[in-house]
């Protein structure tokens, strides 16, 4: 069932998401959605496209413009994941992604803060957002916690244990994420080491990274991190991801040389992706992703 | 075999010899972690249910399940009673037995009655039936609430979320396995 609410809400943010990032003085770019090598990452399974890849995220083209000397970019665009299908999950979905030289992940929380702030008041929702029963107050600032603290506080064991026992992801999912940015939003900081293939570690504690994901009730709305910019190590953290894909009997594809190459001169930067299909379900007060696009791939 | 990422609502595996249905269903997938798949699995003999989260290279065994072409009649309290078309052999299943199926079941409707061992333990219903709307609240104009649907009941006394024009009399088609109003049908 096609919701004209739900589209309306749609376009009315992108409107503003657009705004927010011009008055800033971002350039608004655009990157070729099919690529020849995206970045190797364990869990996320890009779609063929005659030899080439649809984009998973802009993510790599984006930062060879940061390379090429732009300092302020953001894109809205379709990223393609395969296999993810859910009431959050749209194999083709939208996305907003955006840099930024010489920031790093503690600016982009503050962009968070400022962009959910300009949209909501562009929306008329008065600094509150309504989301499945639960208010959400954006003026106050938001709540800060790192991965290590939220699973001494929510789950049953520690970050440590549950990356050795390989549970990280369903200890995250069921006791974890249900706490998450239900009076304001909260962001979730500094995952392990190793859960950040092209994020920077914290020069103060080298078993982190610095990166966050942006939870609001619950819903998984951003992941943003300070920029690795040194083309070495992240040449070896790609080939490590792609060791992972092997072992799920996957091709991993070929390496993205010419982004390796343009690392060599990229600023220190941070960068985020936003969930634009997700960031208007908690606008529209929609529960399902269904809802906020026009179609879906099982309608088409 | 299933594989997760077959998962879906309503579908019947096997778990150690006993047959389930997968009665909730939900996908997630933590920010560059791996892909989850939530099942909330119900015994179709016992009734007892379990909650699994499987990972995608988890897979389940179909169930073992017989099924036959049979008409719904009628329901006595909470026995429901079934007809085989060709041998007018008649048969009973309970309420708890039907799960959702109740909520779209109309007089002489044709089904496939599953049976596990020669025993009946529950239906497959067609994925999409007509049902006619009893109750409809007409629709405020100017509703400006956050939403562009509205509930009404239908003949079973099923409550479905449908769009505004939609009126007390009008029949319409219902997705049965997600239960969700699908289009307005012309009689």
């Amino acid at each position: 069932m096609i919701s004209l609410y739900g589209l309306h809400s749609r376009a009315v943010l992108i409107q503003a998401l657009r705004a927010f990032f011009i008055d800033r003085g971002y350039l608004e770019v655009e990157t070729p959605l099919r690529i020849p090598a995206p970045a190797p990452e364990a869990h996320i399974v890009p779609l063929i496209s005659e030899g080439w890849f649809l984009q998973t995220s802009p993510e790599l083209c984006m930062k060879r413009l940061l390379a090429a000397g732009i300092p302020k970019i953001f894109q809205l665009c379709k990223c393609f994941r395969k296999g993810e299908r859910g009431d959050r999950h749209l194999p083709e979905f939208t996305m907003l992604e955006w840099y930024a030289a010489g920031s790093d992940y503690r600016d982009l929380m503050k962009d968070c803060e400022a962009l959910l702030r300009y949209l909501a008041a562009a929306m008329g929702k008065d600094g509150v957002l309504e989301w499945q029963g639960r208010r959400i107050e954006l003026a106050p600032e938001w709540e800060r916690i790192t991965v290590a603290e939220a699973f001494q506080r929510y789950a049953p064991c520690t970050v440590e244990e549950a990356l050795r026992k390989d549970t990280f992801d369903e200890m995250l999912v069921e006791h974890v994420e249900p706490h998450l940015g239900m009076t304001t939003p909260t962001f979730l900081c500094d995952y392990p080491a190793t859960l950040g293939a092209l994020a920077r570690l914290s020069p103060t504690d080298p078993t982190v990274a610095e990166r966050f994901e942006l939870y609001v009730a619950g819903l998984e709305l951003a992941n943003g991190f300070s920029e690795l910019v040194d083309p070495v190590e992240q040449r070896a953290r790609f080939l490590a991801e792609q060791k992972s894909i092997r072992m799920q009997g996957r091709d991993c594809g070929p390496l993205p040389e010419v982004f390796l190459d343009a690392l060599e001169t990229m600023p220190p930067a941070a960068g985020i992706a936003l969930g634009v299909d997700r960031l208007v379900m908690l606008f529209a007060g929609a529960n399902n992703i269904d809802q906020v696009v026009a179609f879906t791939p099982e309608g088409l | 075999m299933y594989s997760a990422s077959d998962f879906r609502k309503g579908l019947k595996v096997q778990i150690d010899g006993e047959p389930y249905i997968m009665t909730d269903f939900s996908f997630s997938k933590p920010g560059k972690g791996q892909a989850l798949y939530r099942a909330r699995l119900r015994n179709m003999i016992t009734g007892n249910a379990f909650e699994k989260t499987f990972r995608s290279n988890d897979k389940l065994e179909k169930a073992a399940l017989e099924e036959r072409t049979m008409q719904y009649l009628y329901c006595q309290g909470e026995e429901y009673t079934f007809m085989d078309n060709v041998s007018f052999e008649q048969l009973e299943i309970s309420k708890a037995q039907l799960g959702d199926a109740i909520n779209f079941l109309t007089d002489n409707m044709d089904v496939e009655v599953l049976q596990y061992n020669g025993r009946p333990i529950g239906v497959t219903l067609p994925n999409f039936v007509n049902l006619k709307v009893t109750q409809s609240d007409p629709w405020v104009k100017g509703d400006t609430s956050g939403s562009d649907s509205k509930p009404v009941t239908l003949e079973t006394g099923y409550v479905v979320q449908v769009p505004p024009f939609i009126e007390e009399g009008d029949k319409l088609q219902i997705d049965t396995r997600t239960g969700v109003y699908v289009t307005r049908v012309k009689e």
